[in-house]
C-alpha cells in the first residue's frame, strides 16, 4: 500500500488577507489573528485530499496530528494515521520540520504540503539537497515565489492521486525560494535560491496526438548544446543559477554550482559560485557575456536568486550580452506575464525591460518580453 | 417541420470486430486472384515475362498474406467499420484540418479514369497532355486566386511546400552572394511545420510568442528581425482562427532588412477569393490542396502543397516545371538555378486533379462563397458554444474578438470546476458517434484546448447536433461525473495506453517488427 505523508501548515496565508505580506514568525500570526484572519490552508488541503480519497482503500495517510493534517485527512474521509505530536494551536516550522522526518521514518512514498515558501524551505531543509522523495505544495501560503506549487488544490490531489496509482507523471526539480519577509514588509524584496525538490507534474498534454511527444529535457540539452556552439573566445561568461543552466555546464564537462554563479572563459572554469564582490573583480574591463534563466514560479531572470549578478556586473556586460534560457514548457507556464526584472536599481530594470532571444532548444528561439512586476 | 438537433442525442455504437492484422490471416495456398496467362502473341514478343529480368529476381517469394476475395474484403470493410472517418461523422473535430467535403465524383475520376489510371509517370510527355494540360490550367487558377506568378504542385504536402519555400528561400540568398542569412522568424500559433522544416533545412528558427491579443506584437517581430533574417513563415490566420491585420507591416518590415516573406496559407478556407497573397505583399506562399480544395486527406498523404513566387523566384523554383508553347505541353528542365526536386515526377498528380475539379465545379463566386460560408459556419457555433458552461474562447478581449473560420477553444473553467479537462471530454466524445477533437499543438499555449473547424460543408443540423453533444458532455462533467470517467463507453477500444505507444520499446509499424518485439521471430 502506497504512504503519503501529508502536512498541512495551518498558519499558512493567514499574513496575506490582512495584507501583512507573509505569515512567518509568531507576532506575525498573532497580529494576523487580531486583525481577523483565519486559516486557509486546512481548507485548501481537504479539498485536495478529497480528490484523492477515491483511492481511499490504496492508499494511507500519514499525518500530523490535529490542524496539521489529521483533522484535514479526517475531513476528506481518510483514517489517518497519525506520528509525532503537537501543541495545537501553536506550530512552528520545526514543527514541519519534525514532520517530514517522522514520514520519511515512516516510509511515506510522497509527501504532500499544504502551504507557502516558508513551508516549502522547512520542508527543503528537514529532506535535504540528496532526497529524492517527491513533494508536492497546495499552494495556500501569501509568499508563492518556489515552484513546487500545483495550480489550486485540486490539481494537486490529481497529480498526487496519478502518483500515488502509479501512472503518467513526470518528476522535475522544482526551485524552493523563499524572501526574507521583514525586509519585504520594509519594501525591499531579497530572495534566495534555497534548493530544488523532486515535484510530481502531470505531463498527459505532452501527448497530443499530432505533435507527438516532445521531451522537455531533449530541448534543454539542445539548449545547452547552442549555448556552447555560439561561446566565443575571450569572452567571459557568466553562468547564473537554476537547473536549466546547470546542463550548459555539463554540456562544457565542468564543476558546477546548482544555487550559485560559475564564470566560464575558453570553455574553462574560471571559478565557481561566485559572490558579487569576487564576480566584480573579474569581469571588470573585460568582454562579458551572461546566461541566466527564469527562476522560480514567477520566473525572474534578475533580482531572484541571483542577486550576485548585480547591477554594476549587469552593466559591465550590456543588455546585447545577456542570453536569457528556458524551455517552451517554462514559457508557457508564465505567459501571458513577462519574465521579471528586480535588480534593485530601477533605472536598470527599466533599461532591461524588452524583447529579449530567448533560447530554447538547438537552434531554436523564441522571442519573449521581460519586464517590471 | 421543426428540428432540434441541439438536444437529440444519437445512440450510437461503433462496431467491435476484434480483427486480426492481415498476416495472421494468410493460410498457404489461398490466394485472392488467378494472373491469367498471356496471350500467345504477348508470350512471343517477351517469353516469360520474368527470365529477361533473371537478375532483378527475388531469391525467395516475398511473404505476401494469402487470402481469398471474399476474407479479403471482409476484412477491409471491418476495418473501416472501427474508424470515424468524414464519411460517418460530423467531421468538425478536426480544426486546422478542414475537413471539408469531397465529391465522390472526383475519386471516381481520379481512381477510375484509364486516362489517369493507366498512365506512367515517365511515358514520353507527348503522350500525356490531358494530365499536363491539367497542371498547366490549375497553375493558371492559382495564380489568379493568389496573384503570385507561378505555381509548382510538387510537394507532397504542406510541411514538404514549407521546406520547398525554405530552400527558394536560402537559394535567393545565396545567389545574391549573402551568406549570413541563417534565421527564420515564425509565430507560435502558426503550423508547426513553418519552425520544424526550416530548422531541418538547416535555418535557425525564431518563434514569436502570442500577446493578448492572441496574435504576436509588431515590436516582438522586430525585435526578431536582423541583417541574419534569411525570411518569415506565417500562417495568417493562425490556428486560433485569428487573422493577424497588421501583417502588411510585419512584411513591410521583413523586407526592409532584405528578408523574403512566405505565406502558409494552410488555413486559406478563410480567405479564399477575398484576400490574396500578392496584395498582403508576400514573395512566396503555399496552399494545402488537400485542406482548402477538397482533395481528402489521405492517412498521411498523399496530398499536395501548391507553391506559389513572385516572377524573381522563377528562377529557383523545383524541375521539372510544366510548359505551354502554344500547341504542345511539355517538361522544362532548363532551369541552372533550380532547388532541384523535392517529389518524384509531378508530385501527387491524383491531389492536382481531384482540387481542378473542385475550382471548375464552383467557379470564382463558388470559391469565395465557400469561404464566406465556412466563416459564417464557425462564428455560429461560437455563439452557441460560448454558452456552454466550462468553455472559454481565449484572446476574446483583444483584437481577435472576431474569428474566421477555426477557434482554438478551451475547457479551461471546466478543468477548474470539475477537475474534467480537455482529454476526459475527448474520450467520451467518441459515444455519440463524433471523432475525438484535435486539441493543440504543443506546448499548450491555450489550456485545456480543443480546436473545432466547421467549413463551409456542414449544415445547421450538424453544427446544432455537434454543439449539443459538447454541451451534453459539459453538463455530464459537471452532474455525472462517472458517465465521464468510464468514456468511452460504445467504441470498439477504451482507453488507449499512451505510455505504451509513446515507448518506443514497445511500438511496432510493421508486421516484421511486431513479430519481434514480441519475440516470436528472431
Amino acid at each position: 500500500m502506497k504512504k503519503l505523508g501529508v502536512i498541512v501548515n495551518p498558519v499558512a496565508g493567514m499574513g496575506g488577507r490582512v495584507g501583512l505580506k507573509g505569515s512567518d514568525g509568531d507576532e506575525i500570526q498573532k497580529k494576523a489573528r487580531e486583525l481577523g484572519a483565519k486559516p486557509e490552508s486546512p481548507l485548501r488541503a481537504i479539498e485536495a485530499l478529497k480528490v484523492i480519497a477515491r483511492l481511499k482503500d490504496q492508499v494511507e495517510i500519514i499525518a500530523y496530528p490535529h490542524e496539521m493534517g489529521a483533522d484535514e485527512a479526517r475531513e476528506a474521509g481518510f483514517d489517518p494515521r497519525i506520528v509525532g505530536s503537537i501543541s495545537s494551536g501553536a506550530t512552528s516550522p520545526e514543527d514541519t520540520v519534525r514532520a517530514v522526518h517522522d514520514m520519511v521514518a515512516a516510509g511515506a512514498d510522497m509527501i504532500l504540503f499544504a502551504g507557502g515558501d516558508g513551508t516549502a524551505r522547512n520542508i527543503y531543509t528537514a529532506l535535504g539537497s540528496g532526497s529524492d522523495i517527491p513533494v508536492l505544495g497546495i499552494p495556500a501560503g501569501v509568499k508563492i515565489h518556489s515552484a513546487v506549487y500545483a495550480v489550486n488544490p485540486r490539481s494537486a490531489g490529481e497529480v498526487t492521486a496519478l502518483f500515488l496509482e502509479g501512472k503518467a507523471v513526470n518528476i522535475r526539480e522544482a526551485e524552493v525560494m523563499d524572501i526574507d519577509e521583514e525586509a519585504f514588509r520594509e519594501g525591499r524584496v531579497s530572495a534566495q535560491l534555497y534548493g530544488y525538490l523532486n515535484v510530481p507534474e502531470n505531463k498527459k498534454y505532452v501527448q497530443s496526438v499530432k505533435s507527438g511527444t516532445r521531451s522537455e529535457q531533449a530541448e534543454i540539452q539542445g539548449m545547452a548544446a547552442e549555448i556552447v556552439a555560439n561561446m566565443k573566445d575571450d569572452v567571459i561568461y557568466v553562468i547564473g543559477p537554476g537547473t536549466t543552466t546547470r546542463s550548459i555546464m555539463q554540456r562544457l564537462e565542468l564543476p558546477y554550482t546548482l544555487l550559485g554563479v560559475d564564470v566560464v572563459l575558453n570553455k574553462q572554469i574560471l571559478a565557481n559560485d561566485v559572490n558579487e564582490q569576487q564576480l566584480y573583480d573579474l569581469v571588470k574591463g573585460k568582454k562579458v557575456h551572461i546566461v541566466v534563466t527564469a527562476i522560480g514560479g514567477q520566473g525572474h531572470i534578475f533580482g531572484r536568486g541571483n542577486q550576485q549578478i548585480s547591477p554594476r556586473i549587469i552593466r559591465a556586460a550590456g543588455k546585447e550580452n545577456i542570453t536569457v534560457v528556458a524551455s517552451r514548457d517554462k514559457l508557457t507556464s508564465i505567459m501571458p506575464r513577462p519574465l521579471l526584472v528586480d535588480t534593485g536599481d530601477p533605472e536598470l530594470d527599466r533599461e532591461l525591460s524588452g524583447y529579449y532571444r530567448i533560447v530554447a532548444g538547438w537552434q531554436d528561439i523564441l522571442i519573449y518580453k521581460a519586464g517590471l512586476e | 417541420m421543426s428540428r432540434d438537433r441541439y438536444s437529440r442525442f444519437r445512440k450510437f455504437h461503433q462496431a467491435k470486430w476484434d480483427e486480426e492484422i492481415i498476416f495472421e490471416l494468410s493460410v498457404p495456398g489461398e490466394r485472392g486472384v488467378l494472373v491469367p496467362k498471356a496471350e500467345k502473341e504477348v508470350a512471343a514478343a517477351v517469353g516469360d515475362g520474368v527470365s529477361a529480368l533473371a537478375g532483378l529476381k527475388r531469391k525467395k517469394a516475398p511473404a505476401l498474406p494469402e487470402i481469398s476475395q471474399m476474407r479479403l474484403n471482409r476484412h477491409y470493410l471491418r476495418l473501416s467499420q472501427e474508424t470515424m472517418g468524414t464519411d460517418v461523422n460530423i467531421d468538425i473535430s478536426q480544426g486546422t484540418c478542414t475537413m471539408k467535403y469531397s465529391p465522390k465524383v472526383q475519386e471516381h475520376m481520379a481512381a477510375r479514369h484509364p486516362g489517369i489510371t493507366e498512365v506512367h509517370p515517365l511515358q514520353d510527355p507527348e503522350t500525356m497532355q490531358g494530365i499536363l494540360e491539367i497542371i498547366y490550367k490549375t497553375e493558371q487558377i492559382m495564380k489568379e486566386i493568389s496573384g503570385l506568378d507561378y505555381f509548382s504542385f510538387q510537394p507532397g504536402g504542406g510541411a514538404q511546400a514549407v521546406y520547398t519555400n525554405a530552400s527558394i528561400i536560402r537559394a535567393y540568398h545565396q545567389s545574391r552572394g549573402d551568406l549570413k542569412r541563417d534565421e527564420i522568424i515564425t509565430t507560435m500559433f502558426s503550423h508547426p511545420c513553418d519552425a520544424a522544416t526550416p530548422n531541418t533545412a538547416g535555418f535557425k528558427v525564431i518563434t514569436l510568442m502570442p500577446d493578448e491579443n492572441g496574435f504576436p506584437p509588431i515590436e516582438a517581430f522586430k525585435a526578431a528581425l536582423s541583417e541574419r533574417t534569411a525570411g518569415i513563415m506565417i500562417t495568417n490566420p493562425e490556428d486560433t482562427g485569428i487573422y493577424n491585420p497588421r501583417i502588411k507591416e510585419y512584411v513591410d518590415a521583413a523586407h526592409a532588412v532584405g528578408a523574403l516573406c512566405s505565406y502558409d496559407q494552410a488555413n486559406a478556407n478563410a480567405f479564399l477569393g477575398i484576400a490574396r497573397a500578392h496584395e498582403a505583399g508576400f514573395d512566396m506562399c503555399h496552399f494545402n490542396m488537400h485542406k482548402t480544395f477538397s482533395a481528402p486527406h489521405g492517412c498521411m498523404g498523399p496530398a499536395t502543397g501548391a507553391v506559389g513566387y513572385r516572377e524573381f523566384l522563377r528562377p529557383f523554383m523545383p524541375v521539372p516545371r510544366v510548359e505551354f508553347d502554344g500547341s504542345r505541353y511539355y517538361l522544362d528542365y532548363n532551369c541552372p538555378q533550380s532547388i532541384g526536386k523535392t517529389r518524384s515526377f509531378l508530385g501527387n498528380f491524383g491531389v492536382v486533379l481531384k482540387s481542378y475539379m473542385w475550382i471548375m465545379q464552383h467557379g470564382a463566386e463558388g470559391l469565395k462563397e465557400a469561404a464566406i460560408c465556412s466563416v459564417l459556419n464557425n462564428n455560429y457555433m461560437m455563439q452557441k458554444l460560448k454558452k456552454v458552461p466550462g468553455v472559454v474562447m481565449y484572446y476574446d478581449f483583444g483584437v481577435g474578438k472576431n474569428r474566421l473560420e477555426q477557434v482554438r477553444w478551451s475547457w479551461e473553467k471546466l478543468q477548474q470546476d470539475t477537475g474534467f479537462g480537455t482529454t476526459d471530454v475527448n474520450m467520451r466524445l467518441s459515444d455519440f458517434g463524433i471523432q475525438h477533437y484535435w486539441t493543440s499543438h504543443h506546448p499548450w499555449v491555450v489550456p485545456e484546448p480543443f480546436t473545432l473547424e466547421p467549413c463551409e460543408s456542414y449544415s445547421k443540423d450538424d453544427l446544432d447536433e455537434y454543439c449539443g453533444v459538447l454541451a451534453e458532455i459539459s453538463r455530464e462533467c459537471y452532474e455525472e461525473p462517472e458517465v465521464i470517467k468510464g468514456a468511452p463507453h460504445n467504441g470498439p477500444t477504451h482507453r488507449v495506453k499512451h505510455m505504451e505507444i509513446d515507448d518506443e520499446e514497445l511500438i511496432a509499424v510493421t508486421w516484421r517488427q511486431y513479430l519481434k518485439k514480441k519475440g516470436l521471430k528472431k
